[in-house]
C-alpha cells in the first residue's frame, strides 16, 4: 500500500435524529486506506445508519462527513430483495453496476465460486449464494472502500467462515479498506484491525485484543462474551501495551 | 402517409390511439410492477378528475390540466412517501380519495363546468381526433427515447436505490424522469380508457409478459406486444358485440394474463 495514512472518510461529531428519536450522537470516525474496521453493537444501536451516513445515503442532522476525492465505494446492503415479477438473472444483476464489464464480472464470480449460477434467476439462489453475489456486485465497482452491512446474515456457520475468509483476503488482493457491521463477534473480531463498539455513540474502540477487556465492551456484551472473545484474539504474533499499541516481539 | 391518416374513420383513429398507449404501457407498466407502484398509478388516476375540471374552468387545453395535476400529485406522492410518519399506502389512499373528492366537487359545483362523468370513468376511445393521435405519438417518441437513454439507470434504481446511488447512478434524476413520463402517459390515456381502467391497462400486459420473459428487456417488449394484441382483440369484441371499448381491451389483456398462467414459467 503506497500511502498508508490516507484518510478515505472522516466523520466528525456526527449526530442523527429521525422522528425526534436519537439514532446517533457525537460519532467521530476516521477510515484509513487499507484498514479493516468492524462495527459491533446491539440491535438498534444505529450501525446500519452510521454506514448510510458514511456512504452519503442519509444526511446527518449535525456534524460533518468528509470523503476523499478518489473514494470508490463497494456497498453490500443489509437487505435487498428483487421483486419476483422482475426477470433478472444473476449475471444481469451484476451488470447493473456501472463499473461492470463482462470480463471483470467473470473473474470476480469465478473467485467467489458463483460462476455456476450466472444464468439463474436472482430470486432462485440460496442465502449464502446471494450474499456472495452481493459481494461480487460491490467488488465490480473497483472499490478502495468496501462497506459491508452484516455480510454473513442468513448464511450457515460453515459458509460464514468461508465468507469472512474471502472478505479478509480481499484486502490482501485489492488493498481496499473494509468497513463492516456484524453480529458475529467471533468471526469478525479475529480478522479485524480495529473494532468499534457502537450504541448510538461510540462506546469504545480499539484493536481486537484489548477491546474485549474494555469496561464498556464488557458492559455492552457481558463478561462471558468478552472472555470468550479474548481467547480468540490472543493468537497474534505481537503484544499490546495498556493503550492498545502494538509491541512486536 | 398524411393522406392515409386523414382518411381514417373513427375506428381507425381509435385503434391507432390504443396501439400508441399499448406501446407505452409495456415498459412503463413493467417499471410500475417492478417498483410496486400499482397503487401509485391508481392515486394518479383518481386525481385527474380535478385536472379535467380545472382545465374546463380556466378554459385551457384539457391535456394541460390533466398533465399539470398528474405531475403535481405524482411529485407530492414522491415527496410524502419519503417521510416516515405515516405508512406510504396510507398516504397514497389519503391523497387518492381526497383528490377524487375535490375533483368531484369541482366537477359538479363550479358554474360552467360540465364533465361527462361516465365518459371520464370509462374513457371514450372512439372520440379521439387527429390532434389526440399526434400528441400520443409525440409522447411515444419522447418517452421511448428517454427510456432508451435512461434504461440502465432505471433498472439499477429499481433493483436497489441505495446500491445504485453508491455506484454513482443519479437516482433522484432518474426517478423524477420516470414520474414525469408517467404523468404524461396518464394525462393522455385517461381520455381513452378512463380512470377506472388506466392502471389495469398499464399493469396487466406487463404482468402477463412476466412468464414469457427471462430478461427485463424481453419483458417490456412482450408486454408492449401483449398490450397491442389486447387493443386489437378488445376492439374486435367491442365492434362485434357492442361492448364498451376500454373495458373490452382490459378484459382481453386479463385473458392473456390467465392464458400465461397456464404456461410453465421460463
Amino acid at each position: 500500500m503506497p500511502d498508508d495514512k490516507r484518510i478515505l472518510v472522516e466523520i466528525k461529531n456526527v449526530g442523527l435524529q429521525l422522528n425526534q428519536r436519537v439514532i446517533l450522537e457525537d460519532v467521530d470516525l476516521k477510515i484509513h486506506s487499507g484498514e479493516i474496521i468492524s462495527i459491533i453493537g446491539p440491535n438498534g444501536a444505529g450501525k446500519s445508519m452510521l454506514l448510510k451516513v458514511i456512504l452519503g445515503l442519509i444526511q446527518p442532522s449535525k456534524g460533518s462527513v468528509t470523503r476523499d476525492a478518489e473514494l470508490r465505494v463497494g456497498y453490500m446492503p443489509q437487505k435487498l430483495s428483487v421483486e419476483s415479477l422482475m426477470p433478472l438473472t444473476v449475471a444481469r444483476f451484476l451488470m447493473l453496476s456501472p463499473g461492470a464489464t463482462l470480463e471483470k464480472s467473470r473473474t470476480i464470480t469465478a473467485e467467489l465460486g458463483i460462476d455456476n449460477y450466472l444464468n439463474s434467476p436472482i430470486q432462485a439462489i440460496s442465502g449464502g449464494e446471494f450474499q456472495r453475489v452481493l459481494l461480487a456486485r460491490a467488488l465490480l465497482n473497483s472499490p478502495n472502500l468496501l462497506v459491508l452491512d452484516e455480510p454473513a446474515q442468513g448464511v450457515d456457520i460453515t459458509a460464514q467462515a468461508y465468507l469472512y475468509n474471502i472478505i479478509t483476503n480481499m484486502r490482501e488482493k485489492l488493498g481496499c479498506a473494509i468497513l463492516m457491521v456484524s453480529h458475529d463477534l467471533h468471526l469478525v473480531v479475529a480478522g479485524t484491525d480495529r473494532v468499534v463498539c457502537l450504541n448510538k455513540h461510540i462506546c469504545c474502540s480499539g484493536n481486537p485484543a484489548t477491546i474485549t477487556r474494555h469496561p464498556e465492551f464488557i458492559h455492552l456484551f457481558g463478561s462471558a462474551v468478552a472472555d470468550n472473545l479474548a481467547i480468540y484474539t490472543h493468537k497474534h504474533d505481537h503484544r499490546h501495551d495498556l493503550e492498545g499499541n502494538i509491541i512486536h516481539d | 402517409m398524411i393522406d392515409w391518416l386523414m382518411q381514417l374513420d373513427f375506428i381507425g383513429r381509435a385503434l391507432l390511439a390504443g396501439l400508441g398507449i399499448a406501446i407505452l404501457a409495456g415498459p412503463l407498466g413493467s417499471l410500475m410492477i417492478w417498483r410496486r407502484m400499482a397503487y401509485f398509478g391508481d392515486t394518479l388516476a383518481h386525481s385527474t378528475l380535478l385536472g379535467l375540471s380545472l382545465a374546463l374552468m380556466l378554459q385551457i387545453n384539457v391535456y394541460f390540466g390533466l398533465f399539470g395535476i398528474s405531475l403535481l400529485v405524482a411529485s407530492l406522492m414522491a415527496l410524502l412517501v419519503r417521510q416516515k410518519w405515516v405508512a406510504s399506502d396510507a398516504i397514497l389512499g389519503l391523497l387518492s380519495h381526497t383528490m377524487l373528492a375535490i375533483g368531484l366537487i369541482t366537477a359538479t359545483q363550479v358554474r360552467g363546468v360540465r364533465v361527462d362523468l361516465l365518459g371520464y370513468l370509462y374513457g371514450d376511445i372512439l372520440a379521439v381526433n387527429m390532434q389526440d393521435i399526434a400528441l400520443i405519438y409525440l409522447i411515444v417518441v419522447v418517452v421511448i427515447s428517454a427510456l432508451f437513454y435512461l434504461w440502465r439507470w432505471l433498472l439499477a434504481a429499481t433493483v436497489d436505490s441505495d446500491l445504485a446511488r453508491c455506484e454513482g447512478v443519479p437516482v433522484e434524476f432518474t426517478n423524477w424522469a420516470l414520474i414525469i413520463m408517467l404523468a404524461a402517459v396518464f394525462a393522455i390515456a385517461i381520455k381513452l380508457v378512463g380512470v377506472l381502467l388506466i392502471t389495469a391497462l398499464l399493469i396487466i400486459p406487463a404482468a402477463a409478459a412476466r412468464r414469457f420473459a427471462r430478461s427485463p428487456e424481453t419483458m417490456i417488449i412482450i408486454a408492449s406486444i401483449f398490450g397491442c394484441i389486447a387493443v386489437v382483440v378488445g376492439f374486435k369484441a367491442s365492434l362485434a358485440w357492442d361492448w364498451p371499448t376500454g373495458p373490452a381491451i382490459v378484459a382481453a389483456a386479463a385473458t392473456l394474463f390467465v392464458l400465461g398462467l397456464l404456461r410453465k414459467a421460463v
